[in-house]
């Protein structure tokens, strides 16, 4: 493909899963000869699986404690992986470029606290008057800074707070769709000359009860022990296990990126996001639309990155598409290696493709029931389809 | 393109063909303008749930509209489904929209009543601490579709691109107290980008609980004026105590000026600048300089392509919070110099009070009819004015001006701020 001075690039990375922090071991797991094996946390949740956060030392990217009890762990781990990609594109601490740098943030929030609500409904069951009780104790249990910490802007607020990013702030909220259009819009706007740079991502904390929560109020996890994604089957739940991810990436302009002399893991050629209903193959024909950029790619040396969420009808419809439309190019479900998450999903795959492209990796299969690849990957394809609505399909070439 | 059609930048022009808007005044631009320039509040007592023990009572609640089930999620669609069908009617738009949605939404939890009736199926409690294990263990038992749905930050927009056939994946946004202006933002540069002609902007907040009201009160951001309560929102006095919560939505439909011609379209204004700059200093409170609240004037009158003196009236966030108003004057102040005084400024939350996600819209809608309508609505519960702000606020009573070009501005929480620059002629 051509170059030219409006691609959009990507030159920074910044990744938190359950396979480490940043992007040195995430490469190496993407170079790895050997398949990468899942951690999982079994007993914390039970009879929910978890991917567990990395050993992290939170310093490392936010350096005043003070800021670290400001948020709670998903408004962290995303300042945490937001810092992680400034220093791999090179821009930390780099005060003019922070200070005009677009950011759009996919965001969740809605932490509670568990002890607070737990006395509340106790208390709820000896007494008639639920909303009375409601304003006593609330006024006085409620943590004021609480609000705060969980509130979804405010995770793009402590990255302009920490990271001193703040030519814009927005945040999108909405589950898979949410990172989906957190970028496209950034790459829109960047293709559009609208933005020179943009920092864009997501996080999402999994070991949470409340959130777990959410995804069994439809019987969605899957129950027990860990099983490959491609596999699940419904004797063991509902297909999804939620995984603690932050992924953040830099994006920038061509002639930025190159004026700047930074180094590009990759280009993205395309991206876009639709929904609708999944009824009677209109899954299907949206995402046939939403692929079609990438169904010229050389089969060999192309890598797709499922963000399958497990679901079991939504992944054997996803591995029935991929199988038939784009046949022959290697699949990676990455949610079976780190989980699922969210808002998180989409950026995460992202980065992933970007880490691949910009190192050539040949990606081992991550699930007994994909293929190895033949050649190093010079081209990547990451798929969400949101575990209710959503679905967004992206590809990107190497430099 | 014709050069009538693009703006100082060769970007298409983008006009806005379509208003819908309610507050706590009332369903509809008409009655809300009616009010809205009568000097009349809407904000009063909460009804909505038991205030005994609350430091603060009052709000601009929005209780009138129909709703098949009392949740923040039902009565934010269902303020959005009204004023779209009011800003596509007043557009002259029916069938499929066909252009991209940009909702701006309050962030939604569980509601209370939801944790009641599920812990009331669970189990009984084993040790403290341990409700949401007894959740758990009641939804493996018996799943709860309609549970996971209502707190979806995606279902509102889901709803809204359904019932108005939008195209490609609707962007639900959160820019906390500027959401309203970033949706409107988002819809410019969407139609800037080449990518539609038109883009349907809609920002909607029916969120007031007694938590929603009791997290801002911790935070000691609302007044506690109570009585009586339309008189508690009192911006750029100096007995300003604080921000009163209220409700609402608004609707624009933006299409590129080209396209709204092409078609017919009445053009009632145009969207000609918007403008953003990130704050670093603190989660709730603005650089004390005003500089990230200068730097988004400035750039919202960049973008608009005009100079300060171009600005002939100016729709103020005037929230009534002692920070806000200060530092607003502050940043005003030095984007207008000396010529500040002679501008008129003037705050509708001292009517509808602060509807929160919904503010920039809301402001937006009012700020397009002060110029259609050449009708200055006024700050009301200007009595006692603050010394250290001279403002013209437009002082308890509409005031009869036509004016060309109008400045919004919404600050938020989170560092956000966002201002608008709309006129009423393209050129």
């Amino acid at each position: 493909m051509t170059k030219s001075a409006n691609d959009v690039v990507i030159t920074g990375v910044g990744i938190v899963t359950s396979q480490g922090v940043g992007a040195e071991p995430h490469v190496a797991l993407l170079n790895a000869v050997e398949p990468p094996k899942a951690r999982v946390e079994t007993e914390r949740f039970a009879p929910y699986p978890v991917h567990p956060l990395p050993e992290i030392d939170w310093s490392q990217q936010i350096a005043k404690r003070g800021d670290q009890r400001q948020m709670e762990n998903w408004q962290r781990l995303g300042v945490f992986a937001a810092g992680l990609a400034l220093d791999d594109a090179g821009l930390k601490d780099n005060l003019e470029a922070c200070g005009s740098m677009d950011m759009i943030v996919a965001a969740g929030g809605g932490e509670r606290d568990i002890n607070v609500d737990s006395l509340i409904v106790d208390e709820a069951l000896k007494r008639n008057d639920r909303e009375q009780l409601l304003n006593e104790k609330l006024t006085t249990e409620l943590r004021p800074t609480l609000f705060l910490a969980q509130l979804s802007n405010l995770l793009a607020g402590n990255i302009s707070i920490v990271h001193k990013v703040t030519g814009s702030s927005r945040t999108f909220m909405g589950e898979e769709a949410a990172g989906i259009s957190a970028i496209e819009t950034a790459f829109a706007r960047i293709k559009a000359g609208q933005s020179t740079h943009t920092l864009v991502g997501g996080a999402f904390s999994a070991e949470r009860l409340d959130i777990i929560l959410l995804i069994e109020a439809i019987q969605g996890h899957a129950l027990g022990e860990w099983h490959p994604i491609w596999s699940r089957k419904p004797e063991n739940g509902g297909g999804m296990i939620l995984g603690s991810v932050g992924a953040f990436l830099v994006l920038e302009s061509r002639e930025y990126a190159e004026a700047r002399g930074a180094r590009i893991y990759a280009t993205i050629d395309a991206i876009e996001g639709d929904r609708g209903s999944r009824e009677d193959g209109r899954l299907e024909a949206r995402l046939r639309d939403l692929a079609r950029p990438g169904a010229a790619l050389e089969p060999q040396s192309t890598v797709v990155f499922s963000g399958t969420s497990g679901f079991h009808d939504l992944a054997r419809r996803e591995k029935a598409f991929l199988e038939s439309e784009l046949a022959g190019r290697p699949v990676r479900a990455y949610g079976g290696l780190v989980g699922h998450g969210i808002e998180a999903q989409f950026p995460v795959g992202m980065a992933f493709a970007a880490l691949s492209l910009g190192h050539a990796a040949k990606v081992p299969p991550f699930d007994p029931a994909e293929a190895p690849m033949t050649a190093p990957a010079k081209t990547a394809i990451v798929t969400t389809i949101g575990h209710a609505r959503g679905e967004g399909v992206a590809v990107l070439s190497a430099e | 393109m014709s050069k009538a059609y693009t703006d100082h930048l060769g970007r298409p022009i983008v006009a806005v063909t379509g208003m819908g808007v309610i507050t706590s005044l009332g369903q509809g631009l008409e009655d809300n303008w009616a009010a809205l320039s009568g000097g009349v509040s809407g904000i009063h007592k909460i009804t909505r749930f038991p205030t005994e023990g609350l430091s603060t009572r009052i709000s601009g609640t929005v209780d009138f509209i129909e709703l098949p089930a009392e949740n923040a999620v039902e009565r934010s669609y269902a303020m959005a489904r009204e004023t779209t069908l009011e800003a596509l009617a007043q557009a002259g738009l029916s069938g499929d929209f066909n252009g991209p949605l940009f909702l701006a939404a309050p962030p939604i939890e569980p509601e209370w009543s939801a944790r009641f009736e599920l812990a009331d199926r669970a189990p009984a409690s084993e040790r403290p601490g341990d409700a949401y294990n007894r959740f758990l263990a009641a939804m493996r038992q018996k799943a709860d579709p309609i549970f996971h749905e209502a707190v979806l930050f995606g279902s509102i927009s889901e709803r809204l691109a359904d019932r108005f056939g939008t195209r490609g994946l609707p962007v639900t946004l959160s820019t906390a107290c500027a959401s309203g202006a970033t949706a409107i933002q988002l819809g410019v540069e969407a139609i800037r980008q080449g990518r539609t002609d038109r883009a349907l902007t809609v920002a909607t907040d029916g969120s007031v609980s007694a938590e929603a009201l009791i997290r801002f009160s911790l935070l000691s951001a609302l007044s506690t004026q109570n009585d009586p309560p339309e008189k508690a929102s009192k911006p750029f006095t100096k007995d300003r105590d604080g921000f009163v919560i209220a409700e609402g939505a608004a609707t624009l439909v933006l299409e590129s000026l080209e396209a709204a011609i092409a078609r017919g379209a009445r053009v009632y204004g145009i969207l000609k600048g918007c403008g953003e700059k990130a704050d670093l200093f603190h989660r709730t409170r603005s650089s004390p300089d005003g500089g990230p609240a200068i730097a988004t004037i400035r750039a919202a009158l960049a973008d608009a392509g005009i100079d300060e003196t171009g600005i002939g009236y100016i729709n103020a966030h005037g929230t009534s919070t002692p920070e806000n108003d200060k530092m607003e004057y502050l940043s005003m102040s030095a984007v207008f110099g000396e010529r500040l005084p002679s501008i008129p400024v003037s705050s509708n939350k001292s009517m509808i009070g602060h509807t929160l996600t919904a503010a920039g819209a809301v402001e937006a809608v009012f700020s397009i009819q002060t110029m259609l309508t050449g009708t200055l609505p006024p700050t009301i519960n200007y009595q006692n004015p603050d010394p250290a702000i001279v403002l013209d606020v437009v002082p308890n009573a509409k005031r009869s001006q036509q004016v060309t070009a109008v400045l919004s501005n919404s600050f938020g929480f989170g560092g956000q701020n966002a201002s608008l620059v709309m006129t009423d002629e393209p050129a």
